[in-house]
């Protein structure tokens, strides 16, 4: 994916500013900065839910900007969101199967008659989800409806919903918000094994440093809509731009 | 079955029919309606013209009603399915209001506020059994398929069906031709069953039930939407003498389930048989656990 001079106003406000990224394929990438820096605007752009005011979005050598937001996740890009936007009231297996709508091709005379189609790919797709959720760790969980289960496997389902779209891009909005230390050390192996198994590329917004520091290939800093750094993480921490960012200017 | 029996088997059975689109539509997408009467009317007025003017066949003009509405449903829905919840509903109930008006106003097609007399009475008990049925199966067979799914997506967490690549729009607008057909459909049948028609039958009231009865039986869940036809189609036949309170009582019981069970009085479940037997065994089990911790 590559994104070129993208710009999105609200009224007066610039949330981004001419940004620009390059994402390399199998990397994990960070996008990071403080609270209100545009950075969950620049996921909303990506995935069409915002359009942009100018700029470009490509994504496997296609223009997608100002797709609708199914296109886009058609396309490949799978997301989970800043505060979990899991199918509350459905089960866990069912948040998997919703997912994997695109893997169903009978029609709806099909399943009417339940023809023999029907019944293969409702089959398939099961013994999908199943080994999905197998792989996350929720697999004696199917049962039980989404908003039940404890936050940490909140997050996960929504992981592994956004990987059941089969994707080429994740994005990852906040992971480890509300985990705490021991939490989120699990969630980076965690991140890196889904990441090494499904064949992903990875953009993550993160404020957990170690959680940063654990996954991420190249980190953005963004504050007030602006990228102010980009690099490695090492290289970027000391960047003075960045210091007075998060801690404010030295007296 | 006496003829009595007969006649409330026939209003249920109609009546499911239209519950059933609204069910789809409200309590599996969470799209709310306040227009479906009209759909009813546009069924109910086109086969009645067919089998009455042009000598159709039954069925065919049965039929007819039920493309028609859904071809006007398909439009109405294009234009504004766009729209979020309320904003959709308001356009849903002008809508109604819209067919009501226009069937009032072309006296010469339909006989105006005067009214359609001297339709067949054609629509008995074996046809009604038969289209409950058929409405029904399919009704099932498509809330258990990918796009029952889809539309259960859009319901629970609208942004993130898209973000999974749900075409968000075209579902909606299949629940909404769904909800239409069906509506369309009982109303040919209750034009052929009550032999008369006026514009005001399918007034925003009869929206209103047709909501309230989806709501009442439950969101998300076809066996509730039986239940709650039962219930608003027969205790008005129970309570006759009450008839002229009959929206009040509707009111009322709709402030009683919303405060009280939400969901309705089945909500977001199915009746099945495997799991009442389920049921009854863990009751035996719980009891002679009882039994042997009381010996």
């Amino acid at each position: 994916m590559q994104i070129n001079g993208l710009n999105k106003n609200f009224g007066g406000v610039k949330a981004i500013d001419s940004f620009n990224l390059q994402l390399e394929k199998g990397k994990i990438h960070g996008l990071i900065g403080p609270n209100g820096a545009g950075k969950t605007t620049i996921f909303n752009t990506i995935t069409g839910i915002y359009k942009p005011d100018a700029g470009e979005i490509r994504f496997k050598g296609k223009d997608v900007t100002g797709l609708k937001p199914f296109q886009v996740a058609q396309l490949g890009v799978g997301r989970t969101f800043q505060n979990i936007r899991l199918f509350a009231t459905l089960n866990v297996m069912e948040n998997v199967l919703i997912a994997s709508n695109l893997d169903i091709t009978y029609n709806m005379l099909d399943s009417f008659l339940r023809l023999p189609k029907y019944k293969k790919e409702e089959k398939a797709l099961r013994e999908k989800a199943m080994e999905l959720l197998k792989i996350v760790g929720l697999q004696d969980l199917v049962d039980a409806q989404a908003n039940s289960l404890p936050y940490g496997h909140q997050r996960k389902l929504e992981i592994a919903r956004a990987v059941a779209l089969n994707p080429s891009l994740l994005l990852l909005d906040e992971p480890a918000a509300g985990m705490n230390k021991e939490e989120s050390v699990e969630l980076v192996e965690f991140i890196k094994e889904i990441k090494e198994r499904f064949d992903l590329t990875v953009l993550m917004i993160e404020h957990h440093m170690d959680v940063v520091a654990g996954l991420c290939d190249h980190v953005t800093v963004l504050n007030f809509g602006k990228t102010i750094a980009s690099g490695r993480l090492d290289e970027v921490k000391n960047n003075k731009m960045v210091v007075e960012a998060y801690l404010g200017e030295e007296k | 079955m006496s003829g009595y029996w007969q006649e409330i088997f026939v209003l249920v059975g109609i009546n499911f029919i239209v519950v059933l689109g609204v069910s789809i539509l409200t309590g599996f997408t969470k799209l709310f309606s306040f227009g479906n009467a009209g759909f009813m009317s546009i069924g109910a007025y086109t086969s009645a013209i067919l089998t009455t003017r042009f000598n159709v066949p039954f069925l065919l003009a049965v039929l007819a009603g039920a493309i028609l509405a859904g071809l006007v449903g398909y439009g109405l829905g294009s234009l504004t399915l766009g729209l979020k919840g309320d904003y959709f509903l308001i356009t849903t109930l002008g809508f109604g209001e819209c067919v009501r008006v226009l069937f009032e106003y072309i006296q010469p097609v339909t006989g105006g506020a005067g009214g359609l007399s001297g339709i067949t009475h054609y629509t008995d008990f074996t046809i009604v059994a038969i289209s409950v049925v058929v409405a029904f199966i399919f009704a099932w067979t498509l809330i258990h398929s990918k796009y029952g799914r889809n539309l259960t997506a859009i319901r629970e967490q609208e942004v993130a069906a898209d973000a999974v690549g749900i075409n968000t729009f075209k579902n909606k607008l299949l629940a909404f031709v769904v909800s239409a057909v069906y509506a369309g459909w009982a109303g040919g049948l209750y034009a052929h069953h009550l032999t008369y028609l006026e514009p005001k039958i399918f007034n925003l009231a009869k929206s209103a039930e047709l909501t309230i009865t989806t709501v009442i039986g439950g969101l998300g869940s076809l066996t509730g939407s039986f239940l709650g036809t039962c219930v608003v189609t027969l205790l008005p036949e129970v309570f006759r003498d009450l008839s002229t309170y009959r929206m009040l009582l509707y009111g009322i019981a709709v402030v009683v389930i919303i405060t009280v069970k939400p969901s309705g009085l089945y909500g977001y479940k199915e009746f099945s048989i495997t799991k009442i037997i389920r049921w009854f065994k863990n009751l035996s089990k719980r009891t002679s656990g009882t039994v042997e911790k009381g010996a």
